[in-house]
């Protein structure tokens, strides 16, 4: 049976719109729009090849918490991957300029696409070397978790304590529901966010995720499944030749979303139109992806402008899954394609908010950014920028497809 | 066509099927037995020794067969048992293809100790094993399967094919309000008109060694041990804690007029839903309680009723002191005088805290209370606390008519979550 879509166009010029009016992100790349919009003009850097060795991370650049996270007892009581979603929201509410504007945040929503959080290495650790030894393992482990896990620490391991961070650092508490499920989990959060806001569900919603990629949760994860990378990291559409492999990346991405004639109330500046977001769940056959990729395009299609639009991709790196998406991309030619994660690393749950907040930026900034892809499959554009489609295509599971559109 | 609308123009959402699974056993009806009989699920630990742990009870599935033992293996076993008791009573779609989406409340997953120590082992490492060795192990090992099956994303994975929802599956968390977020989740998707039915599901199989610990050392588990049966005292003065429990529960809704023009026969209505996060603290409520009061406030007016309108209440009613306070508090400023007689029972007292499950499991025994017009009690009732002047239907259950009922669920985390159900279409 064919996987379904969900997900529907919302035509310009209805009623109620969904308008980007705030992007927070932070990357290896550095902190926010701008530092963002310079980097990609760079080629991508080597990332971290040495802390996890041989595998390869992208790691966040320094932070100043301090700047969003103002309270050093609310610093201490997140682990890395809370602080970047807590410090990624602070900066989106800053760019939609409803940051400390207590009586819009109390009704705000918020969707937070999250993974796991951290655990203690050093506990870890000292319990796998002493159940070896241990003639009673149970009674080992008992005793060792009651008496060496922090209390707190499983506050920072909680899935869904990203956004109970940001209500009580932010005051974000209209609403607040977190999705888990990988990458899926972040195409799903922009689109509920978005459907909520054309049918008057939302006025006004903050959506992103979090991800640190230097934790063991993940990179033992992904090592399992065999999708690292391993050695000198190359581009991204190089590495299907070597047997594909994707590198881990810390990545904070929030979007503020905002219905039209909200946003023109309170006289905020519009980044960009989120016209539409499909996403759907292929069974992984081969063939399924491109089919399925095939079928979310046919929903956006027809609102297409083939000579302005570019197209972000988020392929992952991991194959099977970035083959068939270069399948998929390979009939769009000669629509400009740009694969972020040369430049980010993968974020899983955040690559899809991220990837929407630098499309807002390109939109922005009417031109896409230029390309670094030495196999020649990234075409150059120089036409200007009026639409981009960001696609998510996750390294195990789910696929989906974002339309963005410049205003006015 | 006007009536399939609600007050305020929006498709009516009904509920057509039901499952549940807990620690009292399985599906609908034999629950609602037992509930009634103010019976108790909850027992000693024997899935995994106890020993230096200052808890050794909880509300654990042991009755239902698996293959693997892990938190993932049993939710989706009990998710997937709970669905078909709902969409076999619903009567839709066919076997492996249901015509909505699928969302579940699930407890976020991670590697457990047993699947930790198998990829030790494969490291080759012995004195002291570090990440780096765990990396390697992970590298050169088999562990495909654990990949796949500890991703969160493999429950809602595993069901939708099985199931054959549509579209993309949602796994969520808002922690203990888990259940009732999916159901509202549902509800909204109805409501937009982006679809005509919807799985909701909320499951937890995730009782194991460090689960109760890390609950354990924030003091939020009852530590008395023995009886166990009497160990969730809700509302009581000498309440210490909940007791941690598995379970499922799942509801098909539909719009009202999808229902009807396929001949289904109604179990309920859900009215209204409501939320409200807290920025107070990252596990204790406002002190105020404004964030769980503004929840029900929402709810009750996304019903298009006032709170007169409420005839019973299934609480969140955890039973740690600190919970049950502020629930008793939030009803007083809610309902006023009429807070002393509203009738408010909380099923935990049998069933224990079902964790991402709860609000889904007790939305279905709302809805059987609503059918059944019988109050289940609340057990272990004896030493009722001054401070909250309550009627929390002691120990024994109790005819009542009941129109209206709320269903409360507060998250660790600030996340609340309130639903009004009702029996029939207004």
């Amino acid at each position: 049976m064919a996987a379904s879509i969900t997900g529907e166009l919302t035509k310009a010029d209805t009623a109620r719109e969904a308008w980007i009016t705030g992007v927070g992100i932070i990357s290896t790349l550095g902190e926010g729009a701008q530092a963002h919009w310079r980097a990609l003009h760079a080629a991508p850097g080597p990332g971290d090849a040495v802390t996890w060795s041989p595998f390869v991370i992208h790691p966040i650049a320094a932070l100043d918490l301090d700047k969003q996270i103002p309270k050093k007892g609310d610093q201490r009581q997140m682990e890395a991957w809370q602080r970047i979603g807590t410090y990624a929201a602070g900066l989106a509410l800053d760019s939609a300029g409803v940051k400390g504007n207590a009586e819009l945040l109390a009704r705000m929503d918020m969707i937070v696409a999250a993974g796991g959080g951290e655990r203690d290495a050093a506990v870890d650790a000292a319990i796998l070397s002493g159940l070896r030894k241990s003639d009673r393992p149970a009674a080992f482990l008992n005793e060792r978790l009651m008496n060496d896990l922090r209390p707190t620490l499983f506050l920072a391991q909680l899935s869904n304590l990203v956004a109970g961070n940001i209500s009580i650092v932010h005051g974000v508490t209209g609403s607040s529901r977190t999705f888990m499920g990988e990458e899926s989990a972040g195409v799903d959060a922009v689109r509920v966010a978005q459907a909520r806001i054309a049918a008057a569900q939302s006025e006004i919603t903050l959506v992103g995720g979090s991800a640190n990629a230097d934790q063991i949760s993940t990179m033992l994860l992904f090592a399992m499944g065999h999708r690292l990378w391993k050695g000198e990291l190359r581009p991204l559409w190089e590495r299907a030749a070597a047997g594909g492999g994707l590198a881990s990346g810390s990545l904070g991405a929030f979007l503020v979303i905002e219905e039209k004639n909200h946003a023109l109330a309170r006289a905020a500046t519009p980044l960009v139109r989120l016209s539409a977001v499909v996403s759907g769940q292929a069974r992984r056959v081969p063939g399924a992806i491109t089919a399925m990729l095939e079928g979310l395009w046919g929903r956006i299609a027809p609102h297409l402008e083939a000579d302005r639009l570019a197209i972000i991709s988020g392929a992952t790196g991991a194959e099977p899954a970035t083959a068939e998406e270069r399948a998929f991309l390979s009939a769009r030619a000669p629509i400009a394609i740009r694969a972020t994660s040369s430049h980010l690393g993968h974020g899983v749950e955040t690559q899809f908010p991220m990837n929407i907040a630098l499309a807002a930026i390109a939109l922005q900034q009417g031109r896409i950014f230029p390309s670094f892809d030495p196999t020649g499959f990234e075409h150059a554009m120089d036409a200007p920028l009026r639409q981009v489609v960001v696609t998510s295509v996750g390294h195990w599971r789910g696929e989906g497809l974002a339309l963005l559109e410049a205003v006015g | 066509m006007a009536r399939y609308l609600d007050q305020a123009g929006r498709p009516i959402v009904v509920v057509t099927g039901m499952g549940v699974v807990t620690s009292l056993g399985i599906g609908t009806a034999d629950n609602w037995r037992k509930l009634i009989a103010g019976e108790s699920g909850i027992h000693t630990i024997a899935r995994f020794a106890t020993e230096g742990l200052k808890t050794r009870i909880a509300g654990t599935i042991d009755f239902v067969p698996i293959e693997r033992l892990s938190s993932p293996d049993l939710s989706e076993r009990l998710a997937e048992m709970v669905a078909q008791e709902a969409i076999a009573e619903a009567g839709i779609g066919t076997r492996g293809d249901f015509p909505g989406p699928l969302f579940l409340a699930v407890p976020p997953i991670e590697l457990e100790w047993p699947q930790r120590q198998a990829v030790a082992d494969a490291s080759g490492a012995y004195d002291t094993i570090t990440n780096r060795d765990l990396m390697r192990g992970a590298d050169t090992g088999p562990f495909d399967e654990f990949y796949q099956r500890f991703m969160f994303a493999s429950v809602a994975d595993g069901l939708a094919e099985r199931i054959g929802t549509k579209g993309s599956p949602i796994s969520l968390s808002t922690a203990c309000a888990s259940g009732a977020t999916a159901i509202q989740l549902g509800i909204e998707a109805i409501r937009r008109g982006e679809v005509e039915a919807a799985l909701c599901i909320g499951t937890d199989g995730s009782i194991n060694p460090e689960s109760l610990v890390r609950f354990s050392l924030l003091s939020a588990l009852s530590t008395a041990n023995d009886p166990p049966q009497a160990a969730a005292k809700p509302f009581a003065k000498n309440r210490d804690g909940f007791v941690m429990a598995e379970g499922a529960a799942a509801l098909v809704l539909e719009s009202l007029e999808h229902a009807v023009g396929r001949g289904a026969k109604l179990f309920g209505v859900i009215e209204g839903c409501g939320e409200m996060a807290d920025s107070f603290h990252r596990t204790r409520s406002s002190p105020d309680g404004r964030p769980i009061i503004g929840c029900i406030r929402n709810a009750i007016a996304d019903a298009g009723l006032t709170p007169d309108d409420i005839d019973y209440v299934n609480p969140h009613g955890t039973g740690t002191p600190e919970n049950d306070k502020m629930e008793g508090l939030a009803a007083a400023a809610v309902f006023g005088e009429r807070a002393k007689q509203l009738p408010i029972s909380s099923n935990k007292s049998m069933i224990g805290h079902t964790l991402s499950a709860a609000g889904a499991v007790e939305a279905v025994i709302t809805l059987m209370t609503l059918d059944r017009q019988v109050l289940p009690p609340t057990i272990n009732y004896q030493v009722p606390d001054p401070a909250l002047q309550l009627d929390v239907v002691p120990n024994v259950a109790r005819d009542a008519k009941v129109r209206h009922a709320l269903s409360n669920s507060f998250g660790f985390g600030g996340q609340n979550v309130s639903l009004v159900l009702a029996r029939e279409p207004k």
